[in-house]
């Protein structure tokens, strides 16, 4: 809220760049053109209308449940328990897709959306109010609830929602597809739907909420100071809970509007979707703030569509991309060791300023 | 030429544009206590950083034993037998008193610590200076007394001959003061040097042969202090007359505002407040008094809503308001200063306006419909900053960029500006320098002659004395006695803080 926004680029942009630097540096030593690749990557992720279309709906869900977990960060909690709030959202939308399949289509997009967000709010909720009232570590209680969720789902689906010998729901309605053949056809057939712009909404949404409400005030209070929050009278338990119950609906809105817009069904699956701990990158790149995660939802969406045509175009494997990214987060993760070197260099130039030093 | 520890010439230390310190220049004797007296923002901390290698001088150069020397880095004070002992302790709580004085220095034999010698080191260090030290428990179990004795003795196992001391006595209690105060006279007697930075007169007094008084940067006057009234010590650091007397009006006392019948509060299963009484008047103050953790802090998170009542009621005005929660309370008229600034009263990441509206955010004008209104909250910030005399750039200044008086002065505005019934103050001008006090005990003063009840709670026994219109001490959760200020001294409190002889008993 009060962070100074042109300083705070600094550490995310310095990431970024080493992190394609220790890419380029493993291509080389293993005979790669480096160049050659990342000139691909470009290509594959924004060289032309379908790849746009593409990399723009990997970033839905990749902003969703980035602003899920930012949200639970400004509360002061580690909210791993992305992936999991992700898939019962996506898990919700599908089944009240496929159960109210006669409803209008407004109708029925709507509710699934909102089916599967509350499921996700819901779902870590329960991590919320443990927090809340036992003081048990939302990190453990989320890891937990995420395997807890997913063999939960695969059960469900594959006992109720999918047919004998078949691992997978059936396809929802098509007048429920957020990918629209207009958007198909603007687009050159990518999937590419109108949860983008629900995502663009939600992110306006909760930066508004953090700026301007009374209730995002009190997240923020309670997670810079408990202690403070508490003496100001703030419900420090109803705000926890809060701040977990929106964390999570973000994260399902993001399953939600994947179920609908790019999978059109659910299927048995043996891990946790990976675009839960990406969104934890997502937001941790861009420091928690909901404009940020924007842009730093375009990277990561950047590097993965286009690290898919790595591998097309040369011999070089598709991970090198994987690489890059956890290189980002690493040094995102060291910003403190940045910042002590800063900090050093600014000592060094006799600047710094020690307590009761320089006050005017 | 004298021959000195410590000779710090034309020293000059400039950040930017602004010079923290101009043109300094003090002498340390062998054997001597000097104090370093100034208030916040004075100049005393850059100072001093310069000696223990944290800052270097712009200008200027400092000797030890007559040498010029160069000091990068700490570790190069701490090779010249320089040790600081800061405010806030640099220890580590999960580690014993033992590990935490040898780390970094640990002896070794073999490959393997030698804990034997290192503990028969400190303990010969510890009877030679009379520190009361604990070796083998743990810092977190430790009073905060003791952490200080763990810090000094981490200087002194060190080698150190030259002791610096950032604001020692800010977190103590009287006793440990006066303990405080024979360890420094110990060194002293040992042929170390002892520089300490404070705004304590009564200690400058007590203890330091000289003292250099800094204003601004600069040195005002070096004085011997056995020559100099603290009067006169107040008007060199504050540059203008102090004003020590308060001004009482007569007040109306019959009406009651707090009346606390026969609390109970447990911590943990264990009584912090047992059976306790206690009224407060309009237009009076009464001063709790009591040594640090006899149920001081239990019973104001009691009366504020912080913290559970088991048994008993809080009246204000005839309204019962036990465990109504703090948000209730203090809307029906509690304003409290709590002890505890930086962890409590505010939340440092937030901005000066936001911490002023910290307690009145969710209501008119500052909120609407769930909206907070930022223009209505930084003009209150505005209007506050303007009448609590609060020193800072503008309203939307960091709360943790403010010097600890100024923070204060935040919070007073706060609790003040809701115009309470009762405003609880709970040790409120712990560490914040002379000017700050003074202003703080005036605004407290004139919540009691505008008619309002006031609950002081103290460690600081003269600021008790000088504000109550009636004193409780309160020991072991219980109040054990009740002295009119006027006819009572430190000592007799002193005696009834440490539960012995109640005189003048009442109920």
């Amino acid at each position: 809220m009060h962070t100074k926004s042109l300083k705070g680029l600094t550490i995310p942009l310095i990431s970024v760049l080493a992190g394609f630097i220790v890419g380029a540096i493993l291509m080389l030593i293993f005979g790669y053109d480096p160049i050659q690749n990342y000139q691909n990557l470009l290509k594959g992720s924004l060289g032309g209308i379908y790849s746009i279309g593409e990399t723009l709906r990997n970033m839905i869900s990749l902003i969703l449940t980035a602003l899920g977990f930012a949200v639970a960060s400004k509360a002061g909690f580690f909210n791993i328990g992305g992936p999991g709030q992700y898939l019962i959202g996506w898990f919700g939308a599908i089944v009240f897709t496929l159960k109210f399949s006669h409803l209008p289509a407004v109708i029925l997009i709507i509710g699934a959306l909102l089916c599967g967000a509350l499921a996700g709010g819901l779902w870590s909720m329960i991590a919320g109010v443990l927090r809340a009232y036992f003081g048990t570590s939302e990190v453990i209680t989320t890891i937990m609830l995420n395997y807890i969720i997913l063999y939960l789902v695969n059960f469900a689906v594959k006992s109720w929602l999918a047919s004998k010998g078949s691992d997978s729901s059936p396809n929802i309605t098509t007048k429920a597809n957020l990918n629209t053949p207009f958007l198909q056809h603007i687009t050159d057939n990518s999937t590419f739907n109108w949860g983008f712009f629900i995502a663009l909404a939600v992110v306006g949404l909760v930066w508004f909420y953090f700026k301007k409400t009374k209730s995002g005030f009190e997240i923020q209070a309670v997670g810079l100071n408990e202690s403070a929050s508490q003496y100001a009278g703030v419900n420090v338990k109803r705000t926890i809970i809060i701040a977990m119950l929106i964390s999570g609906l973000l994260a399902g809105l993001g399953g939600a509007i994947d179920g609908l817009g790019n999978f059109e069904n659910i299927s048995v699956s043996n891990n946790l979707p990976n675009v839960g701990y990406n969104g934890m990158a997502v937001a941790l790149l861009a420091a928690g703030n909901p404009i940020g995660i924007i842009f730093s939802a375009l990277l990561f969406s950047a590097l993965q569509i286009g690290g898919l045509s790595i591998s097309v175009y040369s011999n070089t494997p598709s991970e090198i991309v994987d690489i890059v990214i956890a290189s980002i987060i690493f040094f995102v993760g060291i910003k403190y060791a940045f910042e002590l070197m800063t900090k050093k260099g600014w000592l060094k130039r006799k600047n710094k300023v020690v307590k009761g030093g320089a006050e005017k | 030429m004298e021959d000195y520890v410590v000779e710090m010439r034309h020293i000059t230390k400039q950040f930017g544009s602004y010079k923290a310190n101009n043109d300094i220049s003090l002498q340390l004797r062998k054997g001597e206590i000097l104090a370093l007296l100034g208030e916040n923002g004075a100049g005393k901390s850059t100072l001093m950083g310069m000696l223990s290698g944290l800052l270097e001088p712009t200008e200027g150069e400092i000797l030890i034993n007559n040498k010029v020397v160069r000091m990068d880095n700490p570790r190069d004070a701490k090779r010249l037998g320089i040790g600081m002992v800061h405010q806030h302790f640099m220890l580590i709580p999960a580690f014993s008193v033992l590990e935490n004085i040898i780390l970094g220095d640990e002896p070794t034999k073999a490959t393997r610590i030698d804990y034997k010698k290192a503990a028969s080191d400190i303990e010969e260090l510890a009877e030679k200076y009379h520190l009361d030290i604990d070796v083998h428990a743990k810092v977190r179990d430790i009073t905060v007394g003791m952490q200080q004795r763990v810090e000094i003795m981490k200087a002194l196992y060190r080698k150190a001959n030259i002791f610096i001391f950032d604001e020692p006595t800010a977190a103590l209690t009287p006793q440990e003061i006066d303990q405080f105060i024979k360890i420094l006279r110990a060194l002293a007697a040992e042929g170390n040097s002892v520089i300490f930075i404070t705004h304590k007169l009564k200690e400058i007094k007590e203890v330091a042969d000289r003292c250099v008084v800094i204003r601004m940067g600069k040195v005002i006057e070096t004085v011997q202090v056995a020559e100099t009234k603290e009067e006169t010590l107040a008007e060199m650091m504050v540059g203008r007359k102090v004003n020590f007397a308060v001004e009482k009006e007569e007040t109306d006392k019959t009406k009651t505002v707090l009346a606390v019948n026969d609390l109970n509060v447990e911590v943990h299963g264990l009584p912090k407040v047992k059976d306790l009484n206690l009224t407060v008047h309009s237009g009076e103050i009464v001063g709790v008094a009591g040594v640090d953790g006899n149920g001081q802090s239990e019973l104001i998170e009691a009366i504020t809503g912080l913290r559970k009542i088991k048994k008993g009621t809080v009246e204000l005005k005839g309204k019962f308001l036990q465990n109504l929660g703090a948000r209730k309370i203090s809307e029906a008229g509690i304003g409290c200063i709590p002890e505890d600034r930086q962890n409590v009263g505010l939340i440092l990441p937030f901005t000066i306006a936001e911490n002023l509206v910290l307690k009145s955010y969710h209501k008119k004008p500052a909120s609407q419909h769930g909206l907070l209104n930022y223009k209505k909250i930084n003009e209150i910030g505005r209007q506050l900053i303007k009448s609590f005399d609060i020193r800072s750039q503008s309203e939307k200044e960091l709360a943790g960029d403010l010097s600890g008086g100024n923070q204060q002065k935040v919070i007073v505005a706060r609790e003040i500006s809701a115009n309470p019934d009762l405003l609880i103050a709970a040790n409120p001008t712990r560490g914040v320098d002379i000017g700050a006090i003074e202003y703080i005990h005036e605004k407290i003063i004139e919540q009691r002659n505008t008619g309002h009840a006031v609950l002081l709670i103290s460690f600081e026994l003269d600021e008790i004395l000088k504000l109550s219109d009636r004193i409780v001490v309160m020991h072991e959760g219980q109040i054990v006695g009740e002295i009119d200020p006027r006819h009572t001294s430190s000592e007799e409190l002193g005696l009834m803080m440490a539960g012995k002889t109640p005189i003048g008993q009442e109920g």
